[in-house]
């Protein structure tokens, strides 16, 4: 996934941000869908880059940008006045500042099922005084959107919110706007799920667009549910170091066994996600990997198909089974060979006679 | 956008003004006052919540073990809080004890938590509010004064001036801002390395972790953890400094965001010796947190007992868009020692969501209104943001006492052990003379010193354990029929109960009630205002700028001395008919020069 050099060879400033010819890009951050800012907060966790990196344009060939997030917002004033946040959103909706990215975080409740009243909003509408609805905020801001980013599995396919039996009748952002969705610069929404997001593949995600949008990058790679493929294209179990346990048929009977976790609710075999692989920060952390069994968190089937969490998954049971039959075989092959190569060979010794194979001179 | 101007319609002469969303919280809260130019003063105060998700509801008919991964998702930045809580209340409910390592892991786990979230939003949320560029554009002239005020502690840590620990908290370009974020990243480390991921913890499990304790885990942890260490030493006079002078160069500033001292604090981080998680010993296992739980009233302890504590809470609706359940099913009429349960307490709540139009004269809310009955009121307690309310509570106690912190019966010593470069330190939490929000702040950064020496005990605990070969972190259970339990600890802003009852093996009721809830809430059927209305709505207004140019910022710095986490909004009308329309980018990340 390497992107091409920024043709842009002109003179970059000290913040390494390329020549003035690239406009700033601002990045227009709702986190006002039903939502906890765990995305948010997760971001901050970032170090592959990390939000300062980005922000002060650390990397080669990145545009300058400016970034509109109420987590760590400085504007604070109010609505009307001095420094207002909000402002932000209205001069995105009246044109004033293109290029700009739309970040939604959290899922997007049905606002139609109800008489009057709002789910969730976000700011508010001058001329009633009532909050602005967050899907409204949708409505007219892709439009003029270069690219939509969905962030959190919320976002992406509804999430914990969408759960069965909720009453806001919540969706992801490819549900309310539809799958086939493209912006005028005809990139499709970008899903990056996770709950939370695992830092990095965010920060990798946002990076890889501001490359793009600044030329240096070809379109996003993105699989059929719209995440960037380089991410997700693997699954769980094939990048847990615990899998050697599965395939010799050892399964943790306790939560706090060091062995793999299938039996005990872990959906790892069928749940597309690289934190096993990749560590939750820094290389530390992580879920099956550490103790923690796959819930499934970054998959559209989630929470409804694999709940309850801690019970097997039905799957699980016909193919360990399976791996526990050849497991043992595979086991007490794999025991004569350990115990062999355990061993040193017998020429590593003390004494006056060498028994290496060499033929000393003397 | 263009604004109307608005006098409040009320002939008082006042200033309508709102702030929507505000920044540099967790969610969505919205703070609509009624301004008063004239006295310098702000004459009344709305707080609102636009955001509805409906755990209560979409919870029931679930299978109680997924209760701890669904609740984690409340919150985003103390999830796992909500996950430690309902594991708690799931091992009163099914009648389980986790092995001792698997409490000192979960302890450790939630330390690190606390160091994570203090810092980050102390210096990287609530900072800013005292940056030198913050205070360049509301108060110039006590910036000048601040130029020339050397910093009493400078030789600890490093800042000549108070100006200068203001510049080194502008964002991204002040140099401790940038420190405090990397900051933020060690301490998630340490936090991934018990709990396995952050926010949303992945080897909790009701009965124990699924984290392997080996002498690895807890050496990784250490080393970062005397890196902390260190770092406080230099946070506790720095955050002294920059707060002191506050009071110097604005006097009168203690009446920023101050209320009566009405705070709770229900425990945190158990101690395994004594807690077995039955209800019947709560009362005693309590007293044994390494933060005691309380009930403050006007500086004095009125309980430190979880029963008591628990039977009191009630909760009231009066402002918030539900309907009430008056006369519906009651699920728990008496709790397990047979006293008797309210029909208002969270055990027997039914959440009827009724989705209106805002209107702050009756219902302008998701929030509801919970409160604690003392037998006559029903208190609006605060948290204070945590800290505040979990140093008093422990202070007043006087029961901690685990060498690296000890509890007086008037304040909080924290002795923190010699590191690389510095050597042993002690740091005193007196009881302070207000509730407001410097003092809420100034407990932050203590509290973030007595978490990681109360975070050096438990890494004690866990080693011996380890090297004495008791290893199992994770204890058996079976999920009866018919069951109910509560689980209390301190999310990082304060007071977290979980209430769970279990009908047929599944959940029949679950209500989980976080602090902003609390501090957030809104005028109860009483008509008492919740504590950042309260708060607010005596807040005097020190900020030079004129209307036209009024940012609010002492409002903003006395909501987020609360540390609040929910979605917000608010309006300003300016007067004279023009709406001000600055063109400027200053927002945190536009990059430099941008």
């Amino acid at each position: 996934m390497t992107a091409a050099t920024p043709s842009t060879a002109g003179a970059t400033n000290a913040g390494g941000a390329p020549a003035d010819e690239t406009p700033t890009i601002h990045i227009l951050w709702i986190n006002a869908g039903l939502s906890c800012d765990g995305d948010s907060v997760a971001l901050t966790a970032a170090m592959q880059p990390s939000i300062e990196q980005i922000a002060l344009g650390d990397l080669p060939g990145l545009p300058k940008i400016a970034v509109h997030w109420p987590l760590i917002d400085f504007e604070c004033g109010p609505v009307g006045g001095a420094d207002t946040f909000i402002e932000w959103f209205f001069k995105g909706e009246r044109g004033e500042i293109d290029p700009f990215v739309l970040v939604v975080e959290g899922s997007i409740p049905n606002e139609s099922i109800k008489p009057e009243g709002y789910w969730c909003g976000f700011g508010d509408n001058p001329e009633t005084g009532q909050p602005i609805t967050t899907s409204e905020w949708i409505d007219r801001l892709a439009p003029k959107a270069l690219a939509v980013v969905a962030i959190g599995t919320c976002a992406t396919y509804g999430g914990i919110h969408a759960m069965a039996g909720n009453p806001t009748g919540a969706m992801g952002v490819p549900d309310y706007l539809g799958w086939d969705w493209k912006s005028h610069a005809g990139i499709p929404i970008v899903c990056v799920p996770g709950c939370p997001i695992q830092p990095d593949n965010f920060a990798e995600t946002l990076t890889y667009l501001l490359y793009q949008a600044a030329g240096s990058a070809p379109m996003i790679p993105l699989d059929d549910k719209l995440r960037p493929s380089w991410l997700f294209g693997a699954t769980v179990h094939e990048g847990c170091d615990r899998a050697g346990y599965y395939e010799q048929g050892e399964f943790a009977t306790t939560y706090d066994s060091p062995k793999c976790l299938v039996k005990l609710g872990c959906w790892g075999p069928v749940v597309k996600c690289n934190v096993p692989k990749r560590g939750w920060m820094n290389g530390i952390g992580g879920c099956p990997n550490v103790g923690g069994i796959c819930i499934a968190c970054t998959m559209p089937g989630f929470p409804d198909k694999f709940m309850p969490f801690m019970d097997e998954p039905p799957g699980a049971k016909l193919s360990s089974k399976a791996s526990g039959a050849y497991g043992a075989v595979v086991r007490r092959l794999r025991s004569l060979t350990i115990n062999t190569v355990d061993k040193e060979p017998k020429w590593r010794h003390t004494g006056d006679k060498i028994t290496t194979g060499y033929r000393p001179p003397w | 956008m263009a604004p109307k101007t608005k006098a409040a319609g009320d002939g008082s002469g006042l200033m309508e003004m709102a702030w929507d969303p505000i920044t540099r919280i967790v969610g969505s809260l919205g703070i609509h006052t009624k301004i008063d130019f004239k006295q310098k003063r702000v004459a009344e105060c709305y707080s609102t919540s636009s955001v509805f998700r409906g755990y209560s509801v979409f919870m029931r008919g679930k299978d109680p073990r997924d209760a701890h991964f669904i609740t984690s998702r409340i919150c985003g930045i103390c999830g796992d809080n909500h996950a430690t809580c309902s594991v708690y209340a799931q091992n009163m409910a099914y009648g389980v004890k986790p092995p001792p390592l698997g409490e000192w892991i979960i302890n450790l786990g939630e330390s690190a938590e606390y160091m994570f979230d203090h810092n980050i939003f102390q210096e990287n949320l609530v900072g800013v509010d005292y940056c030198e560029k913050m205070v360049k554009e509301t108060n110039p002239g006590v910036l000048e004064l601040a130029e020339r005020t050397e910093a009493p502690h400078a030789a600890e840590h490093g800042y000549r001036t108070i100006a200068d620990i203001m510049r080194s908290l502008n964002p991204l370009e002040g140099e401790f801002y940038r420190e405090a974020l990397q900051v933020s990243r060690y301490t998630r480390e340490m936090f991934c390395l018990m709990e396995g991921r952050h926010v949303h913890p992945s080897t909790l499990y009701p009965g124990g972790v699924g984290t392997i304790a080996s002498v690895q885990l807890f050496t990784d942890y250490l080393s970062r953890l005397m890196r902390y260490v260190e770092f406080m030493k230099r946070v506790v006079p720095l955050h002294d400094d920059l707060f002191d002078f506050f009071y110097e160069a604005l006097p009168g500033y203690e009446e920023v965001g101050r209320r009566r001292v009405l705070l709770g604090c229900w425990g945190a981080l158990n101690d395994p010796e004594y807690c077995d998680f039955t209800y019947a010993n709560m009362t005693d296992w309590g007293r044994r947190m390494f933060v005691t739980p309380g009930v403050i009233v006007d500086g004095k302890l009125v309980t430190n007992d979880l029963t008591k504590i628990n039977l009191g809470i009630r909760i009231l609706l009066g402002s918030s868009y539900y309907e009430d359940w008056e006369g519906q099913e009651q699920f728990v009429t008496h709790d397990p020692l047979g006293n008797p349960v309210d029909p208002r307490h969270p055990w027997n709540q039914h959440t009827i969501p009724a989705p209106q139009k805002r209107n702050f004269d009756d219902k302008y809310s998701w929030v509801m209104s919970p409160r604690w009955f003392d037998g006559k009121d029903h208190l609006a307690l605060d948290t204070g943001g945590g800290p505040i309310a979990r140093l008093w509570s422990t202070a007043l106690s006087g029961l901690v006492d685990t060498g690296y912190v000890k509890a007086t019966g008037h304040s909080v010593v924290i002795n923190l052990p010699r590191t690389m470069t510095k050597p042993e330190t002690t740091f005193e939490w007196k009881i302070p003379r207000w509730s407001n929000a410097l003092e809420r702040n100034r407990a932050r950064t203590y509290f973030q010193a007595y978490t990681a020496a109360v975070a050096l005990h438990f890494a004690e605990k866990a080693l011996e354990e380890v090297r004495a070969g008791r290893t199992q972190t994770w204890e058996k259970f079976e999920v009866p029929d018919e069951s109910i339990g509560v689980g209390f600890t301190e999310a990082v802003r304060g007071v977290l109960s979980h209430h769970m009852v279990i009908r047929d093996g599944k959940i029949a009721n679950y209500h989980p009630y976080p602090p902003t809830p609390w501090n957030a809430s809104t005028r109860d059927t009483y008509g008492t205002p919740g504590p950042y209305e309260d708060a607010v709505q005596n807040t005097p207004i020190f900020e030079e700028n004129s209307p036209e140019n009024f940012k609010g910022i002492d409002i903003m710095r006395a909501v987020r001395s609360f540390d609040p986490c929910l979605p917000c909004g608010v309006h300003m009308y300016v007067g004279g008919g023009k709406t001000v329309q600055k063109m400027h980018m200053p927002t945190g990340l536009s990059g430099l020069g941008g």
